[in-house]
């Protein structure tokens, strides 16, 4: 579904993709893994359009979408969350995934209709499937950090895309938090058939749901492959997950 | 629930409100009319300045501009065509909106700061334009005693066609910012990041704004002359501009109704403490400051919220 091929970032001087290379098939759960530094985020700036790519090839179901601006990568298919919170902090929790359903539906555009009697029944689905719609009517500024960082995913979910991407979905959070969460985008992930590719610091949780891992350093991808080669390749230990 | 009593009431208020400047005329010297009119155009133009401000959050540094256009636009088709009257009235919302779009969009690939620095260029072009051209707009001396139509000539009936156009605007506007582009534009203005992030094309966003704000202003600018039945260059020029901006940061830019009790506040403070002291600016300028320490969300952001606590309050005791 997604193909990343040899792509390159610099800024100024500094190299922060350097040859990256990432394959991502309908219906995977993918994690890319790192240490601090290493690229991940610049690589999902880079897929999404935040970013634009120097060089190199980024191909969505086929078509080449390097050169789209973000809001048309997100009408293609691929919706994302940010791993600092990143929401409309002064409108409500329910204004906040409303909006990105109004745009998926194109009806942001219509000036004299009253927007609470639109996209009420989807909005409220994914809140609920979230855990969310008992705070629905808060402003989203002033929820607790652990849940800005899952109606992060909610907005994302509004675009009812086929890839997610989550740029360390459990970020700041509590250990129970953070398994929670993950059993959400578990769940998620089945229920709505979604493709994911997330990157996130706990190996463990890597580990436990990512069918494909791919490991970058300094900007470069080492490997992708299934989890238990990617433990045991000698080189990745040497770089990363530190050698016992 | 609480939203409902608080909107009731609100509803109930703007009806009395409107009631009573409807009658008023009867009862008040000609003056006040007359002031209360100018504080209706005023108003109409802080509000279709807050639209991009406060709602769409930007620096709309230069709104007078499309005021003036739409004001010399109804002007110079009265005085110097024989075209049927009311085509200037529609003329002028229109040729604003025309020129809003062509600033706006300039200035909509340039952010915060720059989007202000570029209108206030681009704006003050057009001011220039109107200032030296002399054999089209009079240059200084503008062009005075335009002909409006008869029926609106006395100073009751403009008063009753202004009050009409601003009610009818301000629904406009209303149902427009609970709209879903109200909603939108209220995203872009928090989080314009995100919001390209969940498929808007923020600048295309912003256009459309500035086009409905500018339409807005030309409506404005246009009672301006059914009021004066004159235009002058003063109209374009950036003071006035800055004037309105503060007209929307006095009242409240973060709440509906806000700029028009800026404007009211303004016009009334210029026409009573004009009568003193042409330093009246001096007094505006020590009401900022106090504003910006004690009230920073303006003053009807402060009514709104000791109003909120006060419903709030009798809800849970109704409730106990």
């Amino acid at each position: 579904m997604l193909q990343v091929e040899a792509v390159n970032k610099s800024f100024e001087d500094f190299k922060a993709v350097n040859g990256a290379n990432l394959t991502v098939g309908k219906g995977d759960i993918v994690a890319v893994i790192g240490p601090n530094g290493a690229g991940k985020t610049t690589l999902f700036n880079l897929i999404t359009g935040a970013l634009k790519r120097d060089t190199g090839r980024i191909l969505f179901k086929g078509e080449e979408i390097g050169e789209l601006p973000p809001y048309e990568i997100c009408r293609k298919g691929i919706s994302r969350s940010y791993q600092i919170v990143n929401i409309f902090p002064r409108m409500t929790v329910f204004n906040n995934v409303q909006v990105a359903v109004l745009s998926h539906q194109r009806q942001s555009c219509r000036l004299f209709k009253p927007a609470k009697t639109l996209a009420v029944g989807e909005t409220n689905s994914i809140l609920e499937s979230v855990g969310l719609l008992d705070k629905a009517r808060g402003i989203a500024g002033s929820l607790s950090h652990g849940d800005q960082k899952i109606l992060e995913i909610a907005i994302a979910l509004g675009n009812e895309p086929e890839l997610l991407i989550l740029d360390e979905p459990t970020a700041g959070m509590s250990p129970e938090e953070t398994s929670a969460t993950m059993e959400l985008i578990k769940r998620l992930a089945q229920m709505r058939g979604l493709t994911i590719l997330f990157c996130e610091h706990d190996m463990d949780i890597v580990f436990s749901i990512a069918k494909s891992i791919m490991v970058m350093h300094q900007g470069r991808t080492l490997i992708q492959a299934r989890p238990e080669e990617v433990r045991n390749n000698s080189f990745v230990q040497e770089a990363y997950l530190g050698v016992e | 629930m609480f939203e409902e009593v608080v909107r009731s009431k609100w509803s109930i208020f703007s009806a009395g409100l409107l009631l009573i400047l409807l009658i008023l005329p009867s009862f008040i010297p000609r003056f006040y009319v007359y002031l209360l009119a100018l504080i209706f155009v005023t108003s109409l133009l802080a509000m279709s300045l807050n639209l991009v401000v406060g709602h769409g959050g930007l620096f709309q540094f230069h709104h007078g501009v499309f005021y003036g256009v739409g004001a010399y636009t109804v002007a110079l088709m009265l005085k110097k065509t024989s075209l049927p009257l009311w085509t200037g009235f529609v003329a002028g919302p229109i040729v604003a909106a025309v020129i809003g779009l062509v600033i706006g969009w300039f200035c909509v690939r340039l952010t915060r700061l720059y989007f202000g620095m570029l209108q206030i260029s681009l704006g003050s072009l057009i001011w220039v334009i109107v200032f030296r051209w002399y054999s089209l707009t009079g240059g200084d001396d503008g062009i005075p005693g335009i002909p409006v139509p008869a029926i609106l000539s006395p100073a009751k009936n403009s008063y009753y066609f202004i009050l009409i156009v601003l009610v009818v605007c301000l629904i406009l506007m209303y149902l427009i910012l609970k709209s879903p582009f109200g909603s939108t534009l209220q995203a872009i203005r928090d989080n314009p990041q995100r919001c390209e992030a969940i498929g808007i094309n923020v600048r295309r966003y912003q256009l459309a704004a500035i086009v409905i704000a500018t339409f807005f202003a030309g409506v404005a600018g246009v009672l301006f002359v059914v009021l004066e039945r004159s235009v002058f260059a003063e109209l374009l020029f950036w003071v006035l501009s800055l004037e309105i901006f503060i007209m929307c940061l006095l009242g409240g830019w973060f709440t509906f109704a806000g700029p028009i009790l800026g404007a009211a506040i303004m016009v009334a403070l210029r026409t009573f403490v004009g009568i003193f002291t042409e330093y009246w600016t001096l007094i505006l300028g020590i009401m900022l400051i106090l504003l910006i320490f004690f009230l920073p969300e303006g003053v009807m952001g402060f009514l709104q919220k000791l109003f909120q606590h006060r419903t709030k309050d009798t809800a849970e005791r109704g409730q106990g």
